[in-house]
Formats: structure tokens, C-alpha cells, sequence
């Protein structure tokens, strides 16, 4: 199962727990943590369901293409990171 | 009397509180995040704050207890963009205005328990009903066609920064909006007019300078007890309204300066008002150095400039929109500014005492 990790400045904010999820892609990783941990969507969703401006995901080291929708596809055994962009904020 | 002061900041929630020896900073909330805006709600006590963790957005607190504890509410959020949308462009930068919450920039009760009003960054104004469990955006002003107009002022976007409701009757509403002027409603909210002949924006072709749909209000306020006089802090001078924001006459004679972003009415007195001047538009500091506060009683006849217990040398401050405060009994003012002092006074402004020099950058201050 791909394993998913949040920064720790967001446990400061809210439930962000490492887990390990069912999904082939970000999205449906992303909502498998959002379903166990409702308030943690916002954090790094915005209102229109995109990656926040200034949070930034990587899967196995490289950071995601698709920001909108989050398609971009995992493997059973990537290692999903969701961090702080250096970008602003 | 109010004893407690709230003070939104660059990084986090300060309270403050009149004690025997005067007025001392007893806690801080949300430490290291931006608080744009809170609002006591006299109504039931609850304090609301609106939170933005910059990287992980805006988030929605609320606490009932004066700020001991928090919960966070639901966010004000946009609905999902419409597949057919055709995009609103910002008429100066001709990009689309964004269509997702950028900031809240505006909090007001309504009238009904737990009926609140929030006005945001890029111009839409949410309703809620439930204390801010949950949150609707008012589509009748969203998807109102002169929209098309509205452009930021300072900010990138528009923004609703002023919400006032008539204590007279709780279904009118008047908006000020960063950049497109003053926006009335008299049904709650269903349906929206541009009002505000006589304002005058230096910033447009002469042509357009009266266009009530292009002006930069900075701040509107009117006494509770007279809801139909109006004053407005306007990006190029000071307005005043004797009936309810219809028709406006333009001050000339405040000195030292027109410019700036605050003002605060007294509750009783509408014909007594106070705004924090500054050097204008492009520098943004106080005038000569020197901080003041400039009071008129008269409606705008005759002004005075309060000075005692400011700083009246190499003062840089600038206080912005939401950071000057007066209590419900005209007597007890308060404001925070840009390089983080506060100053509180308890006779109407006449000499002030500084709460703090040490602050981080002021964002709102309001009695609670």
C-alpha cells in the first residue's frame, strides 16, 4: 500500500497522521486520508478541490503534475509526501 | 464599559484587558499565524476568528470563552466553479478574477441569533445562520453582471473589506468594496444596488471619476444610533453621507491629511468622527513623522488633531483599515498599527497611552 506523510507543521493545525491507503492515484490517496481525517481537507485542498497554492506533493520524490485534479499515479509501494511549499505562504 | 480588547495580528490572536493598573496584553492565540479579522459577538460572547496558516489557508475559529479555548468552524468556501462559467476578468490586469477564497477580509453579526455576514477576497460575501457551522455564498452579488468592473485596490483582487447592517431594519445591508464602491441591499441581501453619487476617484480618467462603481472606499462606519449619516475613509479623501450612503459631499479641509485607511464613528454621535491621516498612496506613513489622530465633532466643520501621548518624531506607523476601534459609549478608542504599537484612550481620543511597541504588524482591533 502506497504510504502517505504530512509535515509536521500541519499536526501543529490538525490530525495529520502517516498512513498507509489504497489509491493508484494521489487523489484517491488524498481522499482515502481525507475520509478517516474530514478536517485535514482543507489544509491542503483548497475550495475548488486543487493543492493548495503554496503545498506541494511528492510521490516517490518527484513533486506532482496535475495539482488540479491530482491524477498522477502512484505505485503500491510509493511513498507519498505532502510538505510546505518554499514558494510562499 | 469594555474591558477587553482583541487585536488581530501577523502572528496570532492578542488580548487585552482593563485591569486595576490599566490596560495590560493577558493572552495570545494562534501563535505564528495571521489573524485578518475577529469579531466579538455581543450577542452571546462568542469570539470569532478567522485564521490563515498562509501555506494551508484560511481557516474559521470560534471560542466561548473570551478566547481560553477554540473550535474550528467551516470555512467560508466557494462552491464548485460552474463547467460553463465564463470567467469575470479584472478589468486592469484583464486576468480572471480567482474563483476560491483568497482572504477574509470583513466579519459582522446579522440579525438574527447566530446570523453572521463575511465579506472576502475576491469579492464574495458569505452568510451563515448557524454561528459559522456552515457558510453560503450570497450568489444574487457573485453573479451580479456588474461585477465585471470591480478591481483590486492594493490587494490583486477585489475585496469587501466594510459590512454594516441597519439596527433599523436588519434586511438592509451596505457593502464597501476595494474596488467598486458601495453596494446596498434592502431584502437581505436577494437583490444588490451600486449606490454613492458625489465620490470622486483620482485614480480613473476624469471621465470616470464619479462612477460609483469604481471607487475605493478604504473603510465606511455610521452610528448605530443614526444609521442614514455615513462616513467613509476613501482612498482620495474623506466622504460624508447624511442619507444612508445615497449621495455623498467630499471634506476638504482635514488636515494634516485626507489620506488614509481607518475610521470609527462615535455610537451616539454621528456627527463626531476619527480617522488616522497619512502621507498618501505611494509612501504611507504618518504625515511629517509625527502621529496623530484627527477628530471632528461638527459633521466635518472643523477638525482637531489629537497628539498628546503619541509619538511626534521619526513615527512611521500606518494603521490600516479594520485597526481603529471606539466603544459603545464614545469614550474609549483604541488603534494598532503596521510596526506593531497599540494606543488606547479613555477620554474620546483627547491624549492616548501606548499598550505596546512590540507587536507584530496589527491587522484588526475591536473592543469585545
Amino acid at each position: 500500500m502506497p504510504s502517505i506523510e504530512f509535515t509536521a507543521n500541519l499536526a501543529h493545525q490538525t490530525t495529520a497522521p502517516k498512513c498507509s491507503v489504497l489509491g493508484e492515484t494521489v487523489r484517491d490517496c488524498l481522499q482515502a486520508v481525507f475520509a478517516q481525517y474530514p478536517a485535514l481537507r482543507g489544509y491542503v485542498l483548497d475550495d475548488q478541490n486543487a493543492i493548495r497554492q503554496h503545498v506541494v506533493v511528492f510521490v516517490d520524490g518527484t513533486a506532482i503534475r496535475d495539482r488540479r485534479t491530482q491524477s498522477d499515479a502512484v505505485r503500491p509501494d510509493s511513498e507519498l509526501f505532502v510538505m510546505q511549499a518554499l514558494s510562499g505562504g | 464599559m469594555s474591558t477587553k480588547l482583541y487585536l488581530g495580528t501577523r502572528k496570532g490572536l492578542l488580548e487585552a484587558v482593563r485591569g486595576s493598573n490599566g490596560w495590560e496584553i493577558s493572552r495570545m492565540s494562534f501563535l505564528g499565524v495571521q489573524v485578518p479579522m475577529l469579531l466579538p459577538d455581543a450577542r452571546d460572547g462568542t469570539l470569532y476568528a478567522a485564521v490563515d496558516h498562509g501555506h494551508f489557508g484560511t481557516k474559521f475559529h470560534a471560542s466561548r470563552d473570551g478566547g481560553a479555548t477554540w473550535e474550528e468552524r467551516a470555512c467560508p468556501t466557494y462552491p464548485p466553479k460552474p463547467d460553463d462559467y465564463v470567467e469575470v476578468v479584472n478589468p486592469m490586469s484583464l486576468e480572471p478574477t480567482p474563483w476560491t477564497l483568497k482572504k477574509i477580509w470583513a466579519l459582522e453579526a446579522g440579525a438574527s441569533d447566530g446570523e453572521l455576514w463575511c465579506g472576502t477576497i475576491p469579492g464574495g460575501l458569505f452568510h451563515s445562520t448557524d454561528h459559522g457551522t456552515s457558510w453560503r455564498l450570497v450568489e444574487s452579488l457573485w453573479n451580479h453582471p456588474d461585477r465585471a468592473k470591480w478591481f483590486g485596490g492594493g490587494a490583486d483582487w477585489p475585496g469587501i473589506h466594510s459590512i454594516l447592517v441597519d439596527p433599523r431594519d436588519r434586511r438592509r445591508l451596505l457593502l464597501a468594496v476595494s474596488c467598486a464602491g458601495l453596494w446596498e441591499s434592502r431584502d437581505g441581501g436577494e437583490s444588490w444596488q451600486n449606490i454613492g453619487q458625489g465620490l470622486r476617484a483620482e485614480f480613473m480618467p476624469p471621465d470616470q471619476a464619479g462612477d460609483p462603481g469604481i471607487q475605493d472606499p478604504h473603510r465606511i462606519a455610521w452610528a448605530p444610533s443614526n444609521p442614514d449619516t455615513i462616513w467613509m475613509q476613501h482612498h482620495n479623501g474623506i466622504f460624508h453621507s447624511a442619507d444612508g450612503g445615497k449621495n455623498w459631499r467630499e471634506i476638504t479641509n482635514a488636515a494634516p491629511s485626507a489620506f488614509g485607511f481607518a475610521v470609527a464613528v462615535h455610537p451616539h454621535d454621528p456627527q463626531t468622527a476619527w480617522f488616522v491621516p497619512g502621507i498618501k498612496d505611494e509612501t504611507r506613513v504618518a504625515c511629517d513623522g509625527a502621529l496623530c489622530v484627527m477628530r471632528t465633532r461638527d459633521g466635518g466643520a472643523t477638525w482637531e488633531q489629537l497628539r498628546t501621548g503619541l509619538p511626534q518624531q521619526h513615527a512611521y506607523h500606518l494603521v490600516y483599515r479594520h485597526c481603529l476601534d471606539v466603544t459603545g459609549d464614545g469614550q474609549t478608542l483604541a488603534f494598532g498599527s503596521t510596526t506593531g504599537s497599540v494606543w488606547i484612550s479613555d477620554n474620546g481620543g483627547d491624549s492616548w497611552q501606548r499598550l505596546s511597541s512590540d507587536l507584530p504588524p496589527i491587522y484588526c482591533a475591536r473592543f469585545g
